[in-house]
């Protein structure tokens, strides 16, 4: 059976979440900054024509910016999340074969279309997440996934008011690969392609016609499969749509400013241990391990002593209790915390994760773990209901104002998550 | 979330293999909250309560809530601090309520179409209605389709657990 895909890719995506509830900026350059507005990480189509570049620190280019009229919004996950998932049950609603590739991309099963059904039902799709959501998006169709990438690619350079480009036929397809730079291909890294430049394989079917067993050799299975994919045959199918539970579960943030004193940074990373356990809650695991990191300041001149430090705990038993975890957090941070030193980032990572139903209970404690049990699921509930801060612990501390509270002076509202902050209308 | 085990419970009918002997198979029998005493005759009916949610959205993903500011829109039931809530699928026909964005500003009227051109019309006598002449002058961004009031004005942005 010929297999088909489409890759779905909203355009500037987080930029274009602000405009829908900011229609005066469409068509004006439009940044998103990273998390504590460090540097530009989302750029709508008309701050690229302005030359700012993707990850560009944001106090270098504030003036520029500013005289040049940008619209600058700080990260607000909260929203582009809810907007990502409107877009996703707009697309379930042309099939549910589909494949949440990252925030802002599908890949979608089109095998069950007739060929010269492709473009309309593309062209269909695409301006039904148009106005429904608001969120433009470009549609690249071909036989396998990486095919689809590639058209994608092509189909975002096209006139804007078309987004949609779909490879079936040889000759499109040749034509295609030729005008796509081989670093460019989906799953070549850096150094793969700078190695594939050096012996003159520049663009994408350059790379396809390269003999199965140099490329299997050079580049192993990955590498492999790959050039199969631009050959037309489909290596990588859809993903299963349950994300594999994860293995680490890590929760960090840079500090707001940097931070010397211990009783500011437990704050921090109390808070931060807090998320991160709840995030292991869901995904149904238990840890066996805990690790604590701190930074500092890598840039400072009188920087005395290392960088980075970590220190780490295995846990009696597995567990799961935001309480437990507390306390073994703090204690490794008071172990790595030296005095005078100027701290920038605190993270906790959560590992030897064991699914629920296979932890092995510490027989001397059943009473206790399923008391937590309980406790975990009451302050889950909670929390889901009246938001993260409606529980809390008071070594975390008042995350406004504190010095560790993120930066993010250009934060737009959650104009769909939260009643304090709809949309506003006359 | 895992549903909460001590609420229900299920009971396995576990099968063992003859060779070995251990079990190899758990079958689900049944899986309901069990008691003492007769079963309830309501199981075979049972059935989620009415949802306002579905009541006011077809579709989910098109759907925003907007809360409104004064009282332009009074004579069609719309009050200041309600909430209205918006279809962004639906495309405006004439006599619609509509959230439009006209000079910078979003606003909530009703869309009328007439031989001159398109207005947005207030339902209150003391507002003026607007012509939008081009499309560099307004757009509808979504259709109203329903209102939501509380009469408990204190509570009405209230989302935060308070212990009273």
């Amino acid at each position: 059976m010929t297999t088909r895909f489409a890759l779905v890719d909203c355009s500037s995506f987080y930029a274009s979440c602000e405009r829908v509830f900011r229609p005066e900026l469409e068509g004006k350059p439009v940044v998103v900054l990273s998390n504590n507005d460090g540097c530009i990480i989302a750029r709508s189509n008309e701050a690229k024509n302005l030359g700012i570049k993707m990850g560009a620190p944001y106090f270098q280019l504030r003036d520029f910016m500013e005289k040049q009229g940008v619209a600058v919004f700080s990260s607000n996950y909260e929203l582009y999340g809810d907007m990502s998932r409107r877009v996703t049950n707009v697309l379930l609603q042309f099939t549910p074969n589909l494949e949440v590739y990252s925030i802002d991309e599908s890949f979608m099963d089109f095998s069950h279309l007739k060929e010269e059904d492709v473009i309309s039902h593309s062209k269909q799709l695409r301006e039904r997440v148009l106005q429904w959501t608001g969120i433009p998006v470009s549609v690249g169709v071909g036989p396998t996934k990486t095919l689809a990438k590639v058209a994608n690619r092509l189909a975002k350079k096209k006139a804007a008011d078309e987004g949609v480009m779909v490879l079936t036929n040889t000759s499109d397809i040749e034509a295609a690969l030729e005008q796509t730079e081989v670093r460019d291909v989906w799953g070549i890294g850096r150094q793969h392609a700078a190695r594939l430049q050096a012996i003159g394989v520049g663009n994408a079917r350059q790379f396809r016609d390269l003999p199965a067993d140099w490329v299997k050799k050079n580049m192993a299975v990955t590498g492999l499969r790959t050039v199969l994919e631009l050959r037309g045959s489909s290596c990588i199918n859809l993903e299963a749509d349950e994300v594999p539970a994860k293995k680490n579960i890590c929760t960090s943030r840079s500090f707001g400013q940097p931070i010397s004193t211990l009783s500011e940074i437990e704050e921090a990373l109390s808070t931060h241990t807090v998320r991160c356990s709840t995030k292991l809650r869901r995904q149904e695991s238990y840890a066996g391990a805990i690790t604590v990191f701190l930074l500092t300041n890598r840039f400072a001149k009188d920087a005395s002593s290392d960088y980075y430090s970590s220190k780490s705990a295995r846990l009696p038993a597995a567990s799961n209790s935001e309480t437990q975890l507390l306390r073994y957090a703090n204690a490794l941070l008071k172990q790595m915390f030296r005095k005078g030193e100027r701290y920038v980032k605190v993270g906790v990572v959560l590992s030897e994760l064991v699914p629920a139903e296979q932890v092995q209970l510490d027989i001397f404690s059943v009473e206790n773990t399923e008391k937590q049990d309980k406790l975990m699921m009451t302050l889950d509930n909670l929390r889901q209901r009246f938001g993260h801060a409606a529980v809390k612990y008071a070594v975390q501390g008042e995350e406004k104002n504190s010095k560790w509270a993120m930066k993010h002076e250009h934060l737009s509202q959650c104009y769909t998550t939260r009643f304090e902050q709809l949309l506003r209308a006359r | 979330m895992k549903e909460n085990k001590t609420m229900r419970e299920t009971i396995y009918w576990t099968v063992y293999n003859n060779d070995s002997g251990g079990p190899t198979q758990q079958l689900l029998l049944f899986s309901s909250s069990v008691r003492a005493g007769f079963p309830s005759p309501a199981t075979d009916y049972a059935s989620d309560p009415v949802d306002l949610n579905t009541y006011f959205t077809r579709n989910p993903a098109a759907t925003f809530l907007v809360r409104v500011e004064g009282d332009s829109m009074i004579n069609a039931h719309i009050d200041n601090d309600d909430l209205v809530v918006v279809d962004k699928s639906l495309r405006a026909v004439s006599g619609n309520i509509v959230l439009a964005f006209v000079a910078g500003e979003f606003t909530i009227k009703r869309f009328v179409l007439k031989p001159d051109g398109a207005y947005l019309e207030p339902e209150n006598p003391k507002y003026e209605s607007i012509k939008v002449s081009s499309p560099e002058m307004g757009q509808v961004w979504g259709v109203v389709v329903g209102v939501v009031r509380k009469f408990d004005k204190d509570h009405k942005h209230d989302n935060t657990f308070r212990i009273s």
